[in-house]
């Protein structure tokens, strides 16, 4: 690992920075709106300049952990304070950052009632956020990663829709329940290796029944956050009910931690049960993909859609990781942030015109085109970002991802290219019911996206190019850890259905 | 010479990104002022490649690295050989002549800056795709040919018909792209490589290699192969993935000259002679492609022959040609097909321009039977409309005879299924003389059958409109004479003058196929004479026997209602594709599978679900007003969850 060589301690500023910003915020009376939101606008923007020298100064060569911060902490446990990024986890990071600026943006004149306890939610889900992609300790881990689940909660469930409270808990007991068998995964881990470590856990090798369980346990956890199917169906309420930028964080950095997870922990540390059961999850992410493209279809509710749509494109991310080859891993990286950017912009377009219309059935829509002309540009880009139209960043992802399934088995690339198909029928159908044909009344005297607006949102076009363009810039960060990923699970070890069934046989014989 | 190649894509980009941002605002009706000359420079830098071509300077280099993972490694980059050659001709041409008629033809239009942008995109797009060294540049140029295709078709998104048919040209599209997509995947997965030098030089060796499906080994290269032309029947509207096409008429007529007609489809085409290291090696994948063609072409021509929109009869008559020069590459005449793509190119424009020419002195009337005696009010568009009906009938020495003689020529020639293919394309060369007369007899000569009001306001369009259709004129007279074959030219004392063959055929090669001179020439004879035969019996039913066509409606009511509701292509889709999935979706699977089952038992067991569902009606119904509650059951479960922890 390589120290800290910045002249602060980039990663933890970046965590305790908009902790600090919450803390500022409930000592400002709450009749100073303005102040509020300004405070707010100014931390985000504050940390997401402490985020860019990560960026810059990364060293693309190495596999190993940098920018990294260790102090002892709780010395009776042997927990430590201990953060650092790698290849895999410093681009979430600057994700991170930059779209709570944009939710900050986005929220300015839509959230009227509490705002201040709405700030301080956002700020505090930010440090928590950077904190899980930064964690190098079991314990700080799931510290953070708990800690995400409030603030989240309370943003479905105070400043959410009509059906808030019920989403809001939805939400909060399937991420819990799982969250609660990776505990007991951590601690079984704990008394086992005698330290919450996690690169001193990594570098183990544990019996293979013993890989088999904590790697359940902790898919319980990071499954539910992808969320792969079939438990996926918090997903949808909590984006539904969620207000704009609950469903932006969501989608753009809350729902990568599952992925994550399994590229931090499942699959280096539990590498013979991760190819053992690479198979059932590239089955379940085929199904994913069909399935959340299939439901899309029957929706009418637009954050709903674009939450099914989000099962589909995870399910994608998921078949890329469990394809277990380079392109596979790279693509599934890459689409975790492209996913991040597409379908958080898609979620900042709905809040843009929900803003107007205070409605999201797609029914009450119709020839928007017409009355925005500006806006259904930007959504009609982000739209083909969607279905991964070349020269934009979902392009680059889907490909490596199809690739990478067809390399390790050959039907599940096939199928999961059905993909394109079904993403290319709901996401034109959405935009025509939604912006084409004649003008509804409903929309014919709304204006278009505000100088505000829209610097919420062109960030995300830039990216959407950017990364189409010239992919390269984010793969080499993640060449040196992908590669050191696949060494870890040992290309030699037998995989795929082979490897399932032997595995059936050792469990229950 | 490298840092030119990137000028002839980039002027149209240039274009279309000036159009895009400024044009709202400031350009609007002067659009056309930015993207003329940006596309006459492209043009002629076009030209002035070709010129470098044709004295042996081909060049293959790369721009930048595009994507890596692994050794999956591929550039953006250029190929400019003789084929990329002969679509840069095509392509820029064309595209300039209908920049400069959609002056005329589109003026006035509140969407006027958004067309012009749109058309740079294309332009600019399907340079990519024909200048592209590699295949996934390919792919990106494809895809992004079919969406301008798919912006173009809804421009006028207003109107639910014409965003419908946007729609389903990209989602058909996307079919055919299915397989395009694996195909450039099992072409990596074969040769570790994109790049077009790599991927053909070692084709040969893959000749004989099988890969498993489904347990059973089939040929490596017919998988490619069928895979890839997956691809270009979508994109090149071969049955049964042609339907968009004629729905994408929707779009204002310059689109359908330029997209429809002319480039974007042909792509397919293009593709395929390009891979044709690839096909060559599978007589399977050939063999099928032939026959699609040749089943396309006739297919077509029939639908085509009781169609009233004028539109929609070109547009089954290009999909018909279309079938032409995928036969062509079936039987390995890969530049015969590329020769027809060139001279259709400009014929098939021309019509489709003097359709628009007309529609514009109409004010949009489409339908044959409410024009009549044209000629009179519009002697350009007559004569021009005249000579384009000429070339694709098949008769010399116009254009369209020579590609089209070539292409059944090859046929014949190619062995005993190639002789049935000629058959079915002699055939259908007798229906396209005849359905091309249709309309010229229907809507230009005769008498005026539309109203007083359109008859009062019938003119010739301006010179913008019509100096387009008399360039294209030449190309569909004189397109040919670049490939007249020796058999002919011999006849004249001309010697060798076929520029086309050796051209083309230093990259798709040129098929050896021994042919006796009388019986290419018998070919050549029955052919012309087949022409002949529609354009006669168009006028016998048509000018001479006016009531004749309904008789034949009347008494062949079956085939004629076949023939007049396309087969039902579309009705059977319908019935069989988009509604089940639909309602799969909304009653199976959201309304069962999703919303019963999945929930049912991810919640827990069905007691606990009962007790759940009352806690949540519960706060759903409002008696909890306050969120503290909540908040302290969550503050709870986070203090537990490190209890936990601590207790271990």
């Amino acid at each position: 690992m390589i120290p800290n060589a910045l002249p602060y301690p980039v990663l933890s500023t970046l965590i305790f920075l908009p902790v600090a910003g919450a803390i500022l915020l409930a000592l400002v009376s709450r009749k100073q709106e303005g102040l509020i939101k300004a405070l707010a606008l100014v931390f985000t923007v504050a940390d997401f300049a402490v985020s860019l020298p990560i960026f810059f100064n990364f060293d693309k060569t190495t596999a190993k952990m940098q920018f990294v911060e260790l102090y002892n902490w709780i010395p009776a446990f042997h927990t430590q304070y201990f953060v650092g990024v790698d290849g895999i986890s410093a681009l979430f990071v600057l994700l991170s950052t930059l779209v709570t600026i944009l939710c900050v943006l986005i929220s300015w004149k839509s959230i009227r009632n509490k705002t201040k306890e709405f700030y301080m939610s956002i700020l505090f889900l930010e440090g928590a956020m950077i904190g899980v992609f930064c964690s190098l300790d079991f314990l700080l881990f799931y510290l953070f990663w708990e800690a995400m689940l409030i603030p989240m909660y309370l943003l479905i469930g105070v400043w959410g829709g009509p059906n808030r409270l019920y989403a809001a808990i939805k939400f909060f007991l399937y991420t819990l329940v799982g969250s609660v068998l990776m505990l007991v995964g951590i601690v079984y881990l704990y008394n086992y290796a005698g330290t919450f470590n996690i690169l001193a856990l990594e570098k183990l090798n544990y019996p293979v029944a013993m890989q088999m369980w904590l790697f359940w346990a902790f898919f319980a956890a990071f499954a539910v956050k992808v969320p792969m199917f079939p438990v996926h169906t918090w997903l949808p309420d909590a984006h539904t009910e969620a207000p704009t930028a609950g469903s932006v964080i969501l989608a753009a950095v809350l729902i990568k931690m599952g992925a994550y997870g399994f590229l931090r922990f499942s699959l280096p540390m539990f590498p013979q049960a991760s190819r053992a059961m690479a198979l059932p999850i590239m089955v379940l992410s085929v199904i994913a993909i069909i399935y959340g493209g299939i439901v899309c279809l029957a929706q009418t509710d637009l954050k709903r859609l674009i939450a099914y749509s989000s099962v589909s494109h995870m399910g994608f991310v998921t078949l890329g990781i469990f394809a277990l080859n380079v392109q596979g891993l790279e693509g599934g990286i890459l689409q975790m942030l492209n996913h991040g950017v597409v379908t958080g912009a898609l979620f900042l377009c709905i809040g843009i015109i929900y803003d107007r219309t205070h409605t999201r059935q797609i029914a009450d829509y119709g020839g928007v085109a017409t009355v925005l002309p500006i806006y259904a540009a930007f959504f009609m880009l982000f739209t083909l970002a969607a279905i991964g139209l070349p020269g934009t960043n979902g392009f680059i992802g889907e490909f490596l991802i199809i690739l990478g399934g067809f390399m390790a088995s050959k039907l599940a690339g096939v199928f999961a290219a059905t993909g394109i198909i079904i993403g290319a029928g709901y996401m034109l159908w959405l935009y025509q019911r939604v912006f084409f044909t004649g003008v509804n009344p409903k929309v014919s005297l709304l204006s278009d996206i505000s100088g505000r607006e829209l610097m919420a949102i062109a960030p995300m076009a830039i990216l959407v190019f950017w990364i189409g363009l010239y992919p390269n810039a984010l793969l080499s960060f993640m060449h040196p850890s992908v590669a050191n990923l696949l060494t870890r699970m040992q290309p030699g070890a037998p995989g795929g259905l082979s490897a399932f069934t032997h595995f059936l046989k050792a469990v229950f014989a | 010479m490298n840092h030119i190649y990137p000028l002839i894509p980039g002027l149209p980009l240039l274009a279309f990104l000036i159009n895009i941002t400024l044009g709202k605002k400031f350009i609007r009706d002067k659009a056309h002022l930015v993207s003329i000359p940006l596309l006459t420079a492209s043009w002629a830098l076009a030209m002035w490649t070709v010129f470098e071509v044709m004295h042996g300077r081909t060049y293959d280099g790369d721009l930048y690295t595009w994507v890596v993972s692994g050794s999956f490694k591929v550039s953006v980059g250029f190929l400019i050989d003789q084929l990329t050659a002969a679509m840069l001709v095509v392509v820029t041409t064309v595209g300039l002549l209908v920049h400069l008629y959609s002056a005329g033809y589109m003026h006035g239009d509140k969407g006027f800056y958004r067309f012009y942008a749109y058309l740079g995109l294309f332009v600019f797009s399907m340079l990519m795709l024909i200048m592209s060294n590699n295949f996934l540049q390919l792919y990106f140029g494809w895809e992004a040919v079919g969406l301008c295709s798919y912006f173009l078709i809804g421009f006028w998104y207003e109107k639910k018909s014409a965003s419908d048919a946007g729609k389903k040209a990209f989602i058909v599209n996307r079919f055919g792209d299915f397989g395009f997509g694996l195909g450039i995947m099992l072409i990596f997965l074969t040769f570790g490589s994109l790049h077009y030098g790599t991927v053909f030089g070692a084709a040969g060796g893959i000749a004989g290699r099988t890969i498993d499906i489904l347990g059973r080994p089939v040929g490596l290269p017919t998988v490619i192969a069928l895979l890839l032309f997956a691809g270009a029947m979508g994109k090149s509207a071969q049955f049964p993935l042609h339907v968009w096409l004629p729905d994408a008429m929707e779009g204002p007529t310059p689109v359908s000259a330029l997209i429809h007609a002319a480039t974007m489809v042909t792509a397919g085409v293009f593709m395929v002679s390009r891979c044709s290291p690839i096909f060559n090696l599978s007589p399977t994948a050939m063999g099928f492609v032939a026959v699609i063609g040749a089943f396309t072409a006739l297919f077509a021509a029939t639908i085509a022959l009781t169609q009233n929109d004028i539109k929609r009869v070109i547009a089954y008559s290009t999909i018909s040609q279309l079938g032409y020069m995928v036969l062509a590459c079936g039987v390995g005449a890969y530049g015969a097909g590329v020769f027809h793509l060139f001279t259709h190119g400009f014929f098939k424009a021309l019509l489709f321009l003097c359709a628009g020419s007309v529609m514009h002195a109409m004010s949009g009337e489409l339908d044959i039977w409410k024009m009549g005696g044209l000629k009179k009010y519009m002697p350009v568009t007559y004569w021009t409309f005249l000579l384009a009906s000429i070339s694709i009938s098949g008769i010399p020495p116009f254009a369209g005879f020579f590609s089209k003689d070539e292409i059944l020529g090859m046929a014949f020639a190619s062995g005993p299924l190639g002789k049935f293919l000629w058959a079915v394309g002699a055939f259908t060369a007798l229906l396209t003389a005849f359905y091309s007369f249709r309309v010229v007899f229907v809507a230009f000569h005769g008498k005026f059958r539309g109203t007083h009001e359109q008859e009062h306001h019938l003119h010739e369009s301006p010179k913008s409109m019509t100096i387009p259709l008399m360039v294209l004129a030449v190309g569909a007279v004189a397109g040919g004479w670049i490939g007249i074959p020796s058999s002919l030219s011999g006849l004249f004392g001309l010697g060798h003058i076929d520029l086309v063959g050796p051209f083309l055929g230093a990259v798709v090669g040129e098929p050896h196929f021994h042919q006796a001179l009388s019986t290419e020439y018998l070919l050549m004879g029955t052919s012309v004479l087949l022409g002949f035969l529609g354009v006669l019996l168009a006028a016998y039913m048509y000018i001479w026997n006016p009531e004749l066509p309904g008789v034949i409606a009347r008494v062949f009511r079956p085939a004629y209602l076949l023939s007049w509701n396309k087969y039902y292509v579309d009705e059977f889709y319908d019935r069989t594709v988009i509604r089940p999935t639909l309602w799969v979706a909304r009653n199976v699977i959201v309304g069962v599978t999703d919303g019963k089952w999945i929930e049912g038992v991810v919640n827990g067991v069905p007691a606990a679900i009962g007790r759940f569902g009352r806690v949540l009606r519960k706060i759903q119904s409002g008696v909890v007003q306050d969120y503290a509650d909540m908040m302290a059951l969550g503050v709870f479960a986070f203090v537990a969850a490190i209890l936990i922890i601590f207790i271990k």
